[in-house]
């Protein structure tokens, strides 16, 4: 089974080497002539004010964190997708009292308005 | 031997961006290099014949904990700021868990696999295939139980309850990062 | 090296050049049918300078991305600019590695090469560049490395737009990552295993998986669609609001990676919803396809792709038809909503599945995916109907469009 992988380690070699033959491609093709204007970030023909090196809201903070305890959840009911019609009653049981806990927070989560994009 | 050149491949990358990740200065490149580490593990899980927990390596920590860490990298922007862990002491409590780390490692290296079979095992009788399943036995069992199969057995027999548990463990985290997150609950 | 592993080798090699560049240039095919597409839908020509019916145009826009001026703002961080193309690009294209596109190959052969030595492969070939035991997780796993090319992107490049765009696009795919994971978990209960070609062989053992997890099918269908970043789900790009989102900054051949990494992963979901839910290289009502031979191997390669452009040609005819999402209605219609109908139908799905194959003791396949299927016709109300209170589905259709107050009013007085 393990040599079933050496054409994914292939695929990638291939794919990262296109990758890097097409930037270095367009670098030798095309020309860069920088001028200040044109270093500038895009801003609608604005001049720039400040970078954007700053702190941004917490919110995306709040969706990565739930992302990754939902993530968590996924894959244990991947696992136990795949024996349910072995363990028939008992693992459904099993999984329900697993759920229920998620359930809980999701719950909680939506009525204190976690899940709102405010 | 491939498996072995393919191992000390992975391990060497491993260890390598390991290296670079707590070397960089800049903390979004740090961050990279971490994922790379994580995905070379999941490399060393293939040759493991753990396929499952490969693939969970790469979903889980490569994607899911990392994305984590670079929004929290972003939202916070530290980057240019010097870090606050300066001066003797730190020198000193480092130097301390660095030689009690290689210490233990170097300490590991006199398990033979007949020892440790004998000390968790406290028989002679059973031998290391046994206790501790090669990966023969590791491949049979998940040519015929598929990979995931094999994996969620136990989980649902032997282990259900601390599998529970991590259902609280969850649920106590989602709680978490909501109270962290939202100024007015 | 044993000849066995050899012959295996240059199979491999061989499958994987083939995938590889017909991914590719169906990438470049696709964009000039996405235009074509756009016209046809607004009653315009599209491309047709270049070549006959346009089908150069592709090609002319490889070659001027090729050579047009490169950009990098002076405030950019060089290496990580340059770097999140290419975490953009890759992952896309590996994901095409593990999906079957055709049936078994039976194959064999035994030669030997000067210098390279004797090569040996006897029996069928499965037609995927990687048959994982993984299956799917592995799909799962390197679209969530997907992120970090966009997140990267719009971060490195410091400036306003292509940051917003970045942040959008990575809480946006993470967020419908859950709902996609969930979605294909009434498939593990009904197929028992994660490997493509398991899922593939017991959908032709019973019915396509479309019929029995049709809502499995449409949640699927609708967080594929937000994976992707396209119409309605594109906020990462938002032209009207962000220029151009995450790619902003980018220009020439770099822009072009951004661009193919979007189209290949257009394919890589239409090609997994066909393998999930329309059985993949399967030719219905026959079982013809499943003798083995290059004439069948061909035939259902054929028929894999004219299903898979049905889906591409859906997930066009959506973005030229639909308006665009508001960013919280987007990101409520994830966490409140598909999140929710996944989890419990995937528990109604158990319960069924317990409930006929134990209690009932239906074990044939087929008449267990016809009971689902009548299951799934409730359900479809319950979700379709009763959930959506005649707002979106029913308020959609013309008859039933209500006449602001003020117009008629206005007709009235005049």
């Amino acid at each position: 089974m393990l040599r079933e992988y050496v054409p994914v380690l292939m695929i990638f070699a291939v794919s990262l080497g296109v990758a890097v033959l097409m930037v270095v491609g367009s670098h030798i093709f095309s020309n860069y002539r920088p001028t200040p204007v044109k270093a500038q970030p895009y801003e609608s023909g604005i001049p720039p004010i400040g970078d954007t090196r700053d702190r941004f809201a917490v919110k995306y903070y709040v969706v990565a964190m739930l992302f990754l305890l939902f993530d968590v959840e996924v894959v244990v009911l991947f696992t136990w997708s795949v024996v349910f019609r072995q363990l028939g009653l008992y693992g459904f049981l099993a999984i329900l009292i697993f759920l229920m806990l998620l359930v809980v927070g999701l719950v909680y989560e939506w009525k204190k308005g976690a899940l709102d994009w405010d | 031997m491939m498996v072995e050149i393919v191992f000390y491949v992975f391990a060497a990358t491993a260890i390598l961006s390991a290296l670079m990740c707590i070397t960089q200065r800049n903390p979004i490149a740090s961050a990279f290099w971490l994922i790379s580490t994580m995905l070379a593990l999941a490399g060393i899980f293939v040759l493991l014949e753990a396929h499952f927990i490969a693939a969970v390596q790469v979903l889980v920590y490569a994607g899911a904990i990392m994305v984590l860490f670079l929004f929290v990298i972003m939202l916070l922007n530290l980057s240019g700021r010097v870090s606050d862990i300066r001066g003797r002491l730190s020198w000193v409590v480092a130097t301390v868990i660095a030689v009690a780390l290689t210490a233990s490692l170097i300490g590991l290296r006199a398990y033979t696999p007949e020892r440790l079979a004998q000390e968790v095992t406290g028989s002679l009788q059973i031998t290391p295939d046994v206790a501790f399943q090669s990966g023969d036995l590791a491949r049979a069992a998940a040519e015929s139980r598929g990979v995931i199969g094999v994996f969620a057995e136990p989980l649902f027999g032997t282990y259900l309850v601390p599998f529970e548990i991590t259902g609280l463990l969850l649920l106590t985290a989602i709680v978490g990062a909501v109270v962290l997150a939202k100024r007015r609950l | 090296m044993n000849p066995e592993l050899k012959g295996f080798l240059l199979l491999s090699v061989a499958k994987m050049l083939v995938v590889f560049v017909a991914v590719l240039i169906w990438v470049a095919l696709l964009t000039l049918m996405e235009r074509k597409v756009s016209a046809w839908i607004q009653n315009r020509l599209g491309p047709n300078r270049v070549g006959p019916g346009g089908l150069l145009q592709p090609a002319a826009d490889g070659l001027k991305n090729l050579v047009k001026e490169e950009t990098l703002p002076k405030v950019a961080n060089p290496i990580l600019f340059l770097l999140a193309p290419a975490m953009s690009f890759v992952p896309a294209l590996l994901m095409s590695a593990i999906i079957p596109f055709a049936a078994p190959l039976p194959l064999d052969f035994d030669f030997s090469l000067p210098l390279l030595g004797r090569f040996v492969h006897a029996g069928s070939t499965p037609m995927v560049v990687a048959d994982l035991p993984v299956g799917f997780l592995f799909v799962l796993a390197i679209s969530s490395m997907g992120v970090y090319g966009i997140a990267i992107a719009g971060w490195s490049s410091n400036s306003k737009y292509s940051l917003l765009g970045g942040l959008r696009a990575s809480a946006q795919m993470v967020s419908y990552e859950v709902a996609l994971g969930l979605s294909v978990i009434p498939i593990l209960l009904l197929a028992g295993n994660v490997s493509f070609s398991s899922v593939i062989a017991d959908q032709q053992g019973g019915l396509w998986y479309v019929l029995p997890l049709f809502l499995a099918f449409f949640l699927f269908v609708v967080s594929g669609l937000a994976e992707t970043n396209r119409l309605p789900f594109d906020m990462p790009e938002a032209e009207s609001e962000l220029i151009a989102g995450f790619h902003t900054e980018y220009s020439s051949m770099k822009f072009a990676m951004f661009f193919i990494a979007e189209y290949a992963n257009v394919i890589t979901v239409s090609a997994m919803t066909v393998t999930l839910f329309l059985g993949g290289w399967d030719i219905p009502f026959t079982a013809w396809d499943q003798q083995g031979g290059l004439l069948q191997t061909l035939a259902t390669g054929s028929f894999f792709v004219v299903k898979v452009m049905f889906f591409v040609f859906l997930f066009m005819w959506i973005r030229w038809t639909l308006p665009r999402f508001r960013y919280d209605q987007l990101m409520s219609l994830g966490w409140k909503f598909l999140i929710e109908v996944a989890t419990v139908y995937f528990v109604v799905i158990a319960i069924a599945i317990h409930l006929i194959g134990r209690v009932w003791g239906v074990t044939d396949p087929r008449a267990m995916g016809w009971w689902l299927f009548a299951l799934n016709l409730v359900l479809c109300y319950i979700v379709f109907v009763l959930l959506d209170r005649g707002l979106v589905i029913e308020g959609s259709s013309p008859q039933r469009r209500p006449v602001p107050p003020s117009v008629t009013s206005e007709a009235m007085e005049s």
